[in-house]
């Protein structure tokens, strides 16, 4: 499965997920910088990483979705390719509109970094078919604009097409206020996620809590992969 | 009229009389604006000088010694760390956020200049006391700047350590330390040599910000020091990130003579002393700095310590190929003047001559004091208190219960928790344990870094104390499995022309300086900050070290904490009575007296190796530095994470509360399992020192001392967990 | 032509905003008890230059807020736009 993580200037966990694609899952793997339009039709997902693109200025991914490279992903998302947004990675994606709603500040207003407990909500997306469904995964978040908001129409219209993918596991769990305690959502095709835990950070058992809970989400990406391509 | 010139610039009588001798005529004001800040302490360490001269800077490890933007030592497999602490008091003091997070980013860029990539920063903290809102506001303000600054340039804030006392109360302490990593083929000097050779300036534009920082910190601080706060620059995380890709990319790319942080000073120091390394001259045009700000005369244009700026030597006709490295990192480079023979520092406006000075006034001619020392006289006072004839306190459980509810013994979440301490992907050991260690990719190698000080302590003896903070430090490493290796030192102290704060100064230079040749961790570097007063006095004379440690098998890193029901506790070390200088005596009666703990340098160096001997063979579950609070917190702090009880049998001739709250060095909890008991004694009495398995870990949530303490541990966690946040958060 | 335009941002009135309450709690706590509500918002200053006339410059920052300078999910925005002088 080749994979391209693309950086932004201000990106700086896409080493993090660059050595996990590529040391940790040993697949084909690039990093793109983003002032190039690259043609992406050959990699099998896409991932944008955490960070703060352009010093998170403005607003969280707000600059960073008007990098050259944005107008390549949109195309190669609404031809159904496998994107992946991480922490910022996700901020971007709502600002360039490939997901719905928007993010704001941390309810108590300060940065957090610390394993938080999610539950997984749909386990039938690209990204999640190898965690059971309603599975507890520990998985660190670090961010300080992860409130997830979405009016009550967008709310309800993710709950109905199963678009809510991870939950925090309950409020005390919840580190940034979000509607619903959202952590991660997919567009309605199904082909576009965001999370803001970052599952790179615990892919190996030597770190931190000797989890790797993470690997769940890539391996997810490579047993899907394996499956379309014997399907076809 | 030039009387009032040369104090402006922060200058004496008889500094002006050694300039007019050196240069023959009497400087312009823009020489001496330049003499000012290069003769300040902060650049000079004209009052420090001959006191550091005592501490070991040698070892097989070091690579880079004191002198250049950072330490460097050896790890093996043709890798090296450097590493060095940096203060920002007053900076702080005036703007937190900015002060601390500038802070942060200063030291970061001594580590990148040398060529390493920075992958962890450390911070040692201290405020005054938590029920101030002045201080929670400096407390809070200081933690979300080092945030600010750490979390957005993606560097993880791996380890710290904070106290609280008055004494820090209208002047904090911030010390940030950064740790990078380096094959020995990227080492990068900040040399300027190659007569003709261009010099540059790459990064951010020029403005007036933090014109005087250097003469800023070199000064007390008053009530006028907030008016003051144009001289507290502003950082951009972002603009700096860009600039260490940028600058590692350069330094790899074999373009370069040499690269030198544009720090304190800010274009004048880093040219003279890139100069003087060199032994050449520069000549520059300050029309040709790219600047943020219309009109800025040539002292501004040179005093400016806007943030995110380096000064580059390249080779010969590889100016277009930095420019290009840097353009596409979105950052300007230009060509600013060249390097000439005659080891003269020239400066000009639009080819005009402005200021003319040799560069070794600026830098080997500039003065050095010994000056005057006396022992304090508060000191016989504070020491000949003894605990002795204190009324002991009846209900020890809720005096633990207060102790570990004091905030500089409480978790440190609230603080690490808005520090991203993951990012890279290397954190093995997280933060809350006695040090933090990281894996080395590629390797089977780890690193343990930590920063301890105690100001109380050095207040009490200030050579004792000094040497302890370095045994602790020590202690921290071996506890998380490594070797120790190297420290860098942040001394923080008083005004150095009162004799009283200056003997603390020698005396603690010279703990420190006994303790490392004892424990063979030799100073690679380090700063040094007097001054650090405020109308209520001066602080604690407050050492910080932040020392590094090797791991040859990172599967050794071992943690602080208790990981199965039935394993045995065994103390390593002994118990003394020795109440005076502790949390104890603070907590339960307000007192910061008597006589600090005994510290047998060769017995500590005993208790360390024992428990490193035994952790490489494998049979040790936590091992954990007892310390602040004595052993009852050392246990207590062990049983958190995983929410087990213990069952302590204490056999001593000791009183109840010298057993369970004295402070004495040199001791280190450990946990194993039972049928390791044997190979442990075994490995102990080749080390030949004191030891006691004082207990085992239950599951019940149970906290029992004897019959004198049981204490539930969730209520103990709850109250331990909440302590600063429920201070902060009201 | 010059123009100096000035934005407000902030969020939306139905929306929570933490900055805003956090602001308010530290008034309270000041004394400043009649202080009902608080928003948080950013204010933006551009310089335009050219020859255009001030409703074209008007309708360059309505587009310019739409893209990039407001989230119009969960941020309004009002600006007002003032002639700076300059050779016309």
């Amino acid at each position: 499965m080749k994979f391209a993580t693309i950086t932004f200037p201000g990106s700086n966990c896409d080493q993090d997920v660059y050595f996990v694609t590529s040391n940790i899952l040993k697949q084909p793997s690039a990093m793109l910088w983003h002032d190039e339009q690259f043609d992406l039709a050959s990699y099998d997902c896409v991932i944008l990483p955490g960070g703060f693109s352009y010093g998170d200025y403005l607003r969280s991914g707000a600059i960073a979705r008007f990098a050259p490279i944005m107008e390549r992903v949109i195309e190669y998302a609404n031809n159904g390719g496998l994107v992946m947004g991480i922490c910022n990675g996700f901020q971007i994606l709502l600002e360039a509109g490939l997901l719905p709603g928007a993010m704001k500040v941390n309810q108590n207003l300060k940065f957090v970094c610390r394993y938080s407990k999610l539950a997984v909500v749909n386990n039938q997306t690209p990204f999640t078919n190898c965690c059971k469904a309603g599975e507890l995964l520990s998985i660190p978040v670090a961010h300080g604009e992860g409130n997830y908001y979405i009016d009550r129409p967008g709310l309800e219209l993710l709950q109905a097409n199963n678009q809510v993918v991870l939950r925090y596991r309950d409020q005390q769990e919840n580190p940034n206020g979000s509607v619903d305690n959202i952590a991660g959502i997919c567009n309605q095709a199904g082909n576009v996620f965001g999370m803001m835990p970052h599952p790179e950070r615990c892919a190996e058992a030597i770190l931190g809590n000797n989890g790797t809970d993470g690997l769940k989400i890539f391996y997810s990406l490579l047993n899907y992969q394996q499956k379309e391509s014997g399907a076809r | 009229m030039r009387a009032k010139q040369w104090e402006q610039e922060g200058l004496t009588r008889e500094e002006y009389d050694l300039i007019l001798e050196i240069l023959g005529r009497e400087p312009n004001q823009t020489e001496l604006g330049i003499f000012g800040v290069m003769w300040s302490e902060h650049c000079s360490y004209k009052n420090s000088k001959p006191v550091l001269k005592k501490l070991p800077t040698k070892g097989e490890r070091i690579l880079q010694g004191p002198g250049e933007n950072a330490g460097i030592i050896d790890i093996g497999d043709q890798q090296a760390l450097s590493f060095k602490v940096e203060s920002h008091n007053h900076p702080s003091a005036i703007e937190p956020y900015q002060g601390a997070a500038t802070g942060v980013g200063g030291i970061i860029r001594d580590i990148f200049t040398m060529g390493a990539r920075p992958i962890a920063t450390l911070n040692s903290l201290r405020f005054g006391e938590l029920d101030h809102p002045q201080v929670r506001y400096l407390f809070k303000e200081v933690v979300a700047g080092i945030a600010g600054y750490g979390n957005c340039i993606g560097i993880p804030t791996v380890a710290g350590e904070v106290y609280f006392s008055d004494s820090y109360r209208g002047n904090p302490l911030v010390n940030a330390m950064s740790v990078g990593l380096m094959k020995h083929e990227d080492i990068a000097t900040g040399t300027a040599s190659g007569v003709g050779n261009s010099v540059m300036v790459v990064g951010a534009t020029t403005g007036r910000d933090g014109i005087q920082g250097a003469s800023f910190a070199s000064d007390q601080l008053s009530e006028e020091s907030v008016a003051d706060r144009p001289a507290v620059q502003v950082g951009d995380p972002f603009m700096e990130k860009l600039l260490l890709e940028a600058s590692l990319e350069l330094i790899k790319s074999g373009t370069l003579v040499g690269i030198q942080d544009m720090g304190a000073a800010g274009l004048i120091s880093s040219s003279s002393e890139m100069a003087s390394r060199g032994r050449s001259g520069i000549e520059i045009d300050v029309a040709l700095v790219p600047k943020r700000e219309e009109g800025m005369t040539p002292y501004e244009v040179l005093l400016s310590e806007s943030q995110e700026r380096m000064l580059v030597v390249p080779k010969k006709g590889q100016e277009e190929q930095v420019a290009k490295i840097f353009n596409k990192w979105g950052l300007k480079a230009a060509v600013i003047g060249k390097v000439t023979a005659d080891q003269i520092l020239r400066v000009y406006e639009q080819g005009e001559l402005v200021a003319e000075v040799p560069v070794s006034a600026l830098t080997d001619q500039a003065p050095v004091y010994q000056r005057p020392q006396q022992k304090p006289a508060y000191l016989e006072q504070v020491q000949s208190f003894s605990p002795a004839g204190l009324k002991e306190p009846t209900d020890l459980s809720s005096v633990l219960m207060e102790l570990i509810g004091s905030p500089n013994i409480a978790s440190k979440e609230w603080v690490y928790q808005q520090y991203d301490h993951m990012i890279l992907t290397n954190t093995v050991v997280l933060p809350g344990s006695d040090a933090a260690v990281l894996r080395i990719k590629g390797t089977k190698k780890g690193i343990a870094v930590t920063i301890d000080g105690n100001g109380r302590y050095c207040y009490l003896d200030p050579e004792l104390g000094a040497a302890i903070a370095v045994a602790e430090a020590a202690r921290n490493i071996v506890c998380s499995g490594g070797k120790p290796l190297a420290i860098t030192d942040g001394l923080n102290f008083g005004n150095p022309l009162n004799p009283e704060n200056f003997w603390q100064f020698d005396r603690c230079v010279e703990g420190i300086s006994r303790a490392c040749q004892a424990l063979e961790t030799p100073v690679t570097g380090g700063n040094v900050s007097f001054y650090n007063e405020s109308p209520a006095g001066a602080i604690y004379p407050t050492p910080i070290i932040g020392m590094v440690g090797l791991l040859e098998d990172i599967k050794q890193a071992t943690t602080h904490y208790f990981k199965t029901e039935g394993d045995l506790i065994c103390l390593l070390g002994a118990t003394r009575d020795e109440l005076g200088g502790s949390e104890y005596l603070q907590v339960v009666y307000g007192l910061e007296q008597g006589r600090v703990p005994e510290l047998d340098l060769a017995l500590e160096q005993r208790v360390q190796g024992a428990c490193l001997a035994a952790i490489k063979l494998g049979m040790i579950k936590s091992a954990h530095d007892c310390s602040e609070g004595g052993l009852a917190v050392c246990l207590a702090e062990s049983c958190f994470e995983r929410e087990f009880g213990v069952q302590i049998e204490a056999q001593t001739k000791l009183s109840a509360v010298a057993w369970l709250f004295s402070e004495s060095t040199s001791r280190i909890v450990i946990s194993i399992e039972p049928k390791d008991l044997a190979r442990l004694t075994e490995v102990i009495s080749t080390y030949d020192l004191p030891y006691q398995i004082i207990g085992k870990v239950i599951s019940r949530p149970r906290f029992q001392i004897n019959n004198w303490i049981d204490c539930d541990l969730k209520e103990m966690k709850n109250k331990w967990q909440q302590s600063i946040s429920a201070r902060m958060e009201n | 032509m010059q123009f100096v335009v000035r934005i407000e941002i902030k969020l939306k009135e139905s929306i929570l905003d933490p900055q805003g309450q956090a602001v308010r709690g530290g008034l309270t706590s000041l004394g400043y008890k009649n202080v009902v509500d608080v928003h948080v918002g950013k204010y933006l200053e551009l310089l335009i230059e050219g020859s255009k006339e001030q409703d074209e410059v008007e309708r360059q920052v309505e587009e310019m807020c739409q893209r990039l300078l407001a989230n119009p999910v969960i941020e309004d925005y009002s600006f007002q736009v003032e002639s700076a002088g300059g050779i016309g």
